[in-house]
């Protein structure tokens, strides 16, 4: 854990000097918005619609940052630096999701005002807390197949394709989960609670891959 | 009496795909000794260099490093080799200070030990400025840091002196240099100044090894031929 704590500071530090990754996941959410708001040709969305909007908009924007997140070891030699030092390897499996954790966080502070404002019906405020929890285990499944995705991705020629080629079909169950989860949250006059299966789901989906990334995360740092 | 080596490579082979890039590689070297690898450029150097630092694994054959025997034990020896790669394998949009902390924990070294080493290479008031706006040899020296920040016992040299000034060059001599007393693997694209430095030479040619001996058993006309 202290190994996957330094990495993390070590990115989300060169993230906050180059802002190479968070400010385009940001502008590619918000001009979504805005095309969508003119491609609907409608003044406001609820219910399912919105939900979908939301969500696809999310994992779009969620794959920008996952073909950036092996970009600076490739192209600098973290991985090798990474890998001469006496550590557990899959801390940085677990560093590199973290920071794609922390960029969707700060992604959807700022994009899901923007949505309500820019796309939303019903009023936001009183399903926020559903909505957080939604968007958080939805979060984990990108980070963590993200991770697991672009570390496979970065070693290859083609890694911006092969990213959203393997990323996107293995995404599919986690992006249902989400948009189910807040589907009931974005209706007209919604309760504050998501539907407690999709949550379940999306935890299920979250703990699976985890594991699964967890054993194969060294094979892949492999030579 | 014989001092157990601190690198034995039996037969060692390396590929990748259908190309050799290594072939029946055998060489000794007691701790403490430099071992100067020649060759053109392609023979295989780097590929060795990175065998010996755990990044490659060897196809065929039996590499022990400092006693560990590679790639089962691999983990036992990292952290306590030292790699000088061509590139620095530093960040460039942190600072060298940045840099340094950053692999100083990885390594669970001090932070004092940070400054040593700034202090050490000259490079201590130019610490705080990002590594893109730093020159190469800087960026060197800085490397140079980054390989000997966790005191290896074994350094893996890749062209050290590349891109740095006979004053920079002597800067780092304590840390990279005979001074510093640790066994050395070295290849440079001065040959002369390899050979001078060395105790064994390891000249290879296309991934085979053309000669393995004293620097004093390698003449001017073999020397010649492995350049051309």
């Amino acid at each position: 854990m202290r190994t996957a704590l330094i990495v993390l500071r070590k990115d989300l530090l060169l993230e906050l000097r180059g802002f190479e990754t968070l400010p385009a996941m940001v502008l590619f959410s918000i001009v979504t918005f805005v095309i969508f708001h003119f491609g609907l040709n409608r003044p406001t969305i609820d219910g399912q619609l919105a939900a979908a909007v939301l969500t696809v908009t999310l994992l779009f924007a969620a794959m920008l940052g996952i073909n950036r997140l092996f970009v600076a070891e490739r192209e600098q030699g973290g991985f090798d630096a990474f890998l001469l030092a006496p550590v557990d390897r899959t801390a940085l499996l677990v560093a590199k999701a973290a920071a794609l954790f922390v960029f969707l966080v700060v992604l959807e502070v700022i994009a899901v005002p923007a949505f309500a404002v820019l796309l939303l019906g019903p009023p936001i405020g009183r399903v926020l807390p559903g909505l957080v929890l939604v968007l958080l285990l939805g979060n984990v499944a990108l980070s963590v197949v993200g991770t697991l995705v672009s570390a496979i991705a970065v070693h290859t020629r083609a890694r911006d394709l092969i990213g959203p080629i393997i990323g996107l079909p293995l995404l599919i169950p986690a992006l249902i989960g989400t948009a189910r989860g807040v589907g009931p949250l974005l209706a007209p006059h919604a309760s504050g609670s998501p539907p407690a299966k999709w949550l379940a789901i999306l935890a299920l989906y979250d703990l699976v891959f985890a594991l699964l990334s967890y054993a194969v995360f060294d094979f892949l740092l492999e030579d | 009496m014989d001092q157990p080596p601190a690198i034995e490579l039996r037969g060692l082979a390396r590929q990748f795909g259908e190309r050799t890039a290594l072939r029946n590689v055998s060489v000794r070297v007691p701790a403490g000794a430099t071992l100067a690898v020649l060759g053109h450029n392609g023979a295989g150097k780097s590929t060795l260099l990175r065998v010996l630092a755990t990044l490659l694994r060897p196809h065929e054959g039996e590499v022990l490093v400092l006693g560990e025997p590679l790639p089962r034990r691999a983990f036992a020896v990292r952290g306590r080799l030292g790699l000088l790669a061509h590139e620095p394998l530093l960040y460039r949009d942190l600072s060298g200070r940045e840099n340094l902390q950053y692999h100083a924990r990885l390594h669970g070294t001090t932070p004092e030990r940070v400054e040593e080493v700034l202090a050490a290479v000259g490079m201590e008031r130019r610490a705080e400025e990002p590594l893109r706006q730093l020159s190469r040899g800087m960026v060197q020296r800085l490397a140079v840091c980054r390989a000997v920040l966790h005191q290896p016992k074994l350094l893996l040299l890749d062209e050290p002196r590349a891109n740095l000034d006979p004053a920079a060059s002597e800067l780092v001599e304590p840390l990279i240099g005979r001074a510093a007393g640790v066994t050395r693997v070295l290849t440079s694209h001065d040959p002369r100044a390899a050979l001078a430095e060395a105790d064994i030479v390891l000249a290879l040619r296309n991934g085979r090894p053309a000669f393995v001996g004293e620097p004093g058993k390698l003449d001017s006309g073999k020397l010649a031929e492995l350049y051309t």
